[in-house]
């Protein structure tokens, strides 16, 4: 058993959480719902992408050298902006905005908390806060700017009737890039709202398992949680603003989208 | 293709799928030629400002897409873009409407009263032509006498160019002095 006092965790202690998954698989099998590969597969990744991470933090730690924090968290920036851009596939040209957004939403937000004395300038405490922020610009990047293809492809007529009367690509498009930076942020302003009632964050579960006061496992969930607002923010502003232009060509005029138009 | 269309009303006629929106468009560079070349009175469209060719020669699309707000807020808003401000009075008047439409949501209206707040909204620019976009295949027969009447009595009243996309020789023939019939991209007899 995990112990109050201790966070050693065995591969046992692992191996036994694996009943739940077979629970789920349960379920998928039964309700048919096609879904037991990928468990498998999210098992597996998540069993080996976590074990190479943990050895790769371990190797940073031990070396504590913010070099190599900032090189981790820059292909995390890269991985990131990969990921985003395959999930936000009707936008064209949407890496190099979204690898603005990350890397800004990163720098700034990880420089804000240092300069403010929040957190030491050590990896300890940098490569976990930089990769909580970092995923969250991704997601952030990534639906705020699948809203925006979405917003633009149904407004066509509209834009292109805008652009008719003289108007530039943003002057036509920009209650559409509000809407989506909207979207891109009110998740995570929600998901604030409720936190501690519908549910626990991580972090503040992971401090509490590791034997931390409450108290203290709650201001470092909350300095997290205001962080990630601004980091949120940022890259979505980021993202959309530029992430526009990609459906404009230099001269105000709306590039043909594969599926739509006449 | 090689046309020149003089000042006036012209209609350019012919099937669906004749190139016919394909060229009002390039006429005001919402969309490039793959080649060819356009002028405005002699001067390569592409060396023009395309906003500012845009107010010159004003769109009004097939489908009516206002934006959100007031009649007066899309009649305003083409103006506004280079710091001019209408009384929408005006070019309400000449598309037909009266002034009691303009604090009403434009996307409210009728097709027919919100094909006629297009038209507004590019009048207020005061362009030197109107490209009109089948400006009536929206609209049913008893509102499309209404808006053709329209057109007819702004081209005599203000002096506009037109070119008058249709697939109907009967507006064309109402509508235009001249008429260029199109087929597969061509220019036809």
């Amino acid at each position: 058993m995990i112990g109050a006092a201790s966070i050693h965790i065995s591969i046992g202690e692992v191996a036994a959480s694996l009943v739940l998954v077979a629970v789920a698989a349960a379920v998928s099998l039964w309700r048919r719902v096609d879904l037991e590969r990928d468990l498998g597969v999210a098992v597996l990744r998540s069993f080996l992408q976590l074990t190479a991470v943990g050895y790769v933090i371990q190797a940073i730690f031990d070396s504590d050298s913010l070099w190599l924090v900032v090189l981790l968290l820059a292909v995390m920036v890269g991985f990131g902006s990969i990921t985003a851009r395959s999930r936000a596939k009707g936008v064209p040209g949407a890496l190099g905005p979204i690898v603005l957004a990350l890397a800004t939403a990163a720098v700034v937000t990880i420089g804000l908390v240092l300069a403010l004395g929040i957190f030491h300038p050590r990896p300890r405490y940098l490569v976990p806060v930089g990769g909580m922020v970092i995923g969250n610009a991704m997601t952030a990047a990534a639906v705020s700017l699948n809203r925006l293809a979405d917003e633009i492809r149904g407004s066509a007529l509209r834009i292109e009737a805008t652009l008719a009367l003289g108007a530039t690509s943003w002057e036509a498009s920009r209650d559409l890039v509000t809407r989506s930076l909207r979207s891109g942020m009110i998740t995570l302003v929600d998901s604030t709202k409720t936190t501690g009632i519908v549910f626990f964050p991580g972090t503040m579960v992971g401090m509490l398992l590791a034997g931390a006061r409450p108290l203290d496992a709650v201001r470092l969930q909350l300095i997290l949680l205001w962080s990630l607002l601004g980091s949120v923010a940022l890259s979505s502003v980021l993202a959309t603003g530029l992430g526009y232009r990609g459906f404009f060509t230099p001269a105000h005029q709306l590039r043909d989208l594969e599926d739509g138009g006449s | 293709m090689d046309l020149t269309l003089e000042p006036g009303a012209t209609a350019l006629l012919g099937p669906s799928g004749a190139g016919k929106s394909t060229l009002l468009r390039l006429l005001n560079r919402l969309a490039d030629p793959d080649s060819g070349a356009i002028s405005l009175h002699g001067e390569d469209v592409r060396s023009l400002d395309p906003r500012a060719l845009r107010r010159r020669a004003c769109l009004v699309p097939q489908l009516p897409s206002p934006l959100p707000g007031t009649v007066a807020y899309n009649v305003r808003f083409g103006p506004s873009l280079v710091g001019r401000s209408v009384d929408p009075t005006r070019p309400l008047e000449l598309a037909g409407l009266s002034s009691a439409y303009a604090e009403r949501e434009a996307s409210r209206l009728s097709v027919g009263e919100q094909q006629r707040v297009m038209l507004a909204r590019a009048l207020a620019l005061e362009p030197e032509v109107l490209l009109l976009d089948e400006p009536t295949s929206a609209l049913d027969e008893h509102t499309r006498a209404g808006v053709e009447a329209t057109l007819a009595e702004l081209a005599l009243r203000t002096g506009v160019s037109m070119v008058v996309v249709t697939h109907d020789r009967g507006q064309a023939n109402r509508l235009a002095t001249r008429t260029v019939n199109l087929r597969d991209g061509r220019i036809d007899g």
